[in-house]
């Protein structure tokens, strides 16, 4: 019987990904969308007059019809339709990587602050290393103030997140300066595939951590640099061609040290007879 | 009919509308409608303090309207008063409808609406003021709300009574209109209207709902579309 039931729900399973498919290549005979891909709304706007498409993220059904529920843009994937949100509090997802103090230590974890609402939980379940509740003091391991870059591991609601620390990423973070941005900001700030926070990271030699609740912490060279080009993101996200212009004024911010320092590398292996800037970066 | 301002009875006082006017809150909104100015302030979702007040199942939303002590000609009394506490409870009941207050759990939503001018219809400014500046703060929400109220003066319907007119109406009637559900979530009345009328004026004061939804729309895209 069991295995009757397994196989029973793999062909229903198949059947949903032929029909999903179907409805990717039927996309052009659907019914045709009242706002378009990346057009904004407002909430309450109607997107759609049709059951023939879904309502993902920052929608929701009315009648026949699907419409926003936030200021967004309008994405479409196949047959959903979601909003991205242009701004609004960090919406907790399992996965995200986070950024948060710990506020208070219990006897089977610690609070978390990350920056909403509700704060979040990481059990002692959650952090890799084994530890004897009666030999060690939990706040050994994060005492209370400390910064951590954990994961979202369960949510349960929206009020019941639950962190953990199983990830490579995710660490204790101790010194460097703290900032909060916009959450909904933060896509823009790591760009595509982590583009444009890797720019930021290697043009000015800083260690950037950045949480998808929109805090960020940073640590190390030309921190100021990096702070008025992630405050530039944030002000105007949106922009044409911002990854260039972020880029030009990096560069033209950075410069000057970036070439000392290879100036000197450079010659030091390949010229015997060093050029002028040396004794600058000796100074540093 | 002429009136006072040589509006048309239909017509709404010139209304402008700023969206992200203080930096600090989430969201706000500035609405003028002729010499009435209103601001709105959201804040949250955040904790709400003191914990006996979180509901288990949604967020509060607490609306808090007051007229600053120099927006009228005689200096305004602060503080909470009876006619402002009224109005903050109306107001709230005419946001809860829209506002997704159960995806935000035991949190609160704070909007705060100041008057910083009056001149007639300051719980409709209010209105129009709180919910811009609820979307504006990224907050789920089924739909904007607007608001616009209407009166009979003689044989006429007018919209949106302005200063002087308040008092030659035989009626004041504040509505808030959902305009995605075609639905009101706020009526009131002040003074007498024979029940023939009622309707002819909750329509005139619908239609003024409209125009005003199309504005804050636009004050929206306004804010958030980048030009050019």
């Amino acid at each position: 019987m069991p295995e009757l039931k397994t196989t029973r729900s793999i062909t229903k399973i198949t059947k949903r990904v032929r029909h999903q498919e179907q409805g990717e290549k039927k996309a052009k005979g659907m019914p045709e969308l009242l706002k378009n891909e990346k057009d904004f709304v407002v909430p309450g706007e109607k997107i759609v007059e049709s059951m023939d498409y879904i309502p993902g993220r920052n929608c929701f059904r009315d009648g026949n019809a699907i419409r926003s529920k936030k200021i967004g843009v309008v994405s479409v994937a196949g047959r959903v339709i979601s909003i991205i949100p242009l701004n609004g509090t960090y919406a907790p997802k399992v996965g995200d990587m986070i950024l948060g103090e710990v506020i208070d230590i219990q006897s089977n974890g610690w609070v978390v602050d990350i920056g909403i609402a509700h704060s979040a939980y990481l059990p002692l379940s959650g952090i890799r290393e084994f530890i004897d509740t009666t030999r060690t003091q939990l706040s050994s391991v994060y005492n209370i103030g400390d910064l951590i870059y954990s994961k979202i591991s369960n949510l349960n609601g929206p009020d019941s997140i639950h962190l953990s620390m199983d990830d490579v990423r995710c660490r204790k973070l101790r010194g460097g300066r703290v900032l909060d941005i916009n959450a909904a900001k933060v896509p823009r700030l790591i760009g595509r595939e982590g583009s444009m926070i890797r720019m930021i990271k290697d043009k000015t030699r800083c260690n950037i951590c950045v949480g998808q609740n929109g805090i960020i912490w940073m640590d190390g060279e030309n921190q100021d640099i990096a702070l008025e080009a992630i405050g530039e993101i944030e002000r105007q996200p949106q922009q044409d061609g911002l990854t260039d212009k972020i880029a030009a004024m990096l560069d033209s911010r950075v410069k000057p040290l970036q070439t000392q320092t290879m100036v000197t590398n450079s010659t030091a292996a390949e010229k015997p007879s060093p050029t002028g800037p040396e004794p600058e970066v000796a100074g540093e | 009919m002429k009136r006072a301002d040589g509006r048309k009875a239909d017509e709404l006082r010139p209304v402008t509308i700023k969206v992200g006017v203080i930096p600090n809150a989430n969201g706000s909104a500035m609405v003028a409608m002729g010499k009435t100015i209103a601001v709105a302030a959201v804040y949250g979702p955040r904790y709400l303090h003191p914990r006996f007040k979180q509901k288990y199942e949604k967020a509060l939303l607490n609306t808090v309207y007051m007229m600053v002590p120099f927006s009228t000609n005689e200096r305004v009394r602060p503080g909470p008063s009876r006619r402002s506490h009224e109005i903050c409870k109306v107001t709230r009941e005419a946001l809860e409808g829209v506002v997704c207050l159960e995806e935000y759990p035991k949190a609160v939503v704070d909007v705060y609406i100041n008057i910083i001018q009056a001149n007639a219809g300051t719980r409709t400014a209010g209105i129009n003021a709180a919910s811009v500046a609820l979307a504006d703060a990224g907050i789920s929400m089924k739909d904007l709300v607007a608001s616009a109220a209407a009166g009979k003066i003689g044989d006429e319907y007018v919209l949106d009574l302005a200063g002087k007119e308040e008092e030659e109406t035989d009626c004041d009637v504040p509505v808030a209109y959902v305009p995605g559900q075609d639905k009101i979530s706020l009526l009131q009345m002040d003074g007498k209207l024979p029940p023939e009328d009622v309707e002819k004026v909750i329509r005139t004061a619908i239609e003024g709902c409209k125009q005003m939804y199309e504005k804050q729309k636009a004050a929206l895209r306004e804010r958030w579309v980048q030009k050019g």
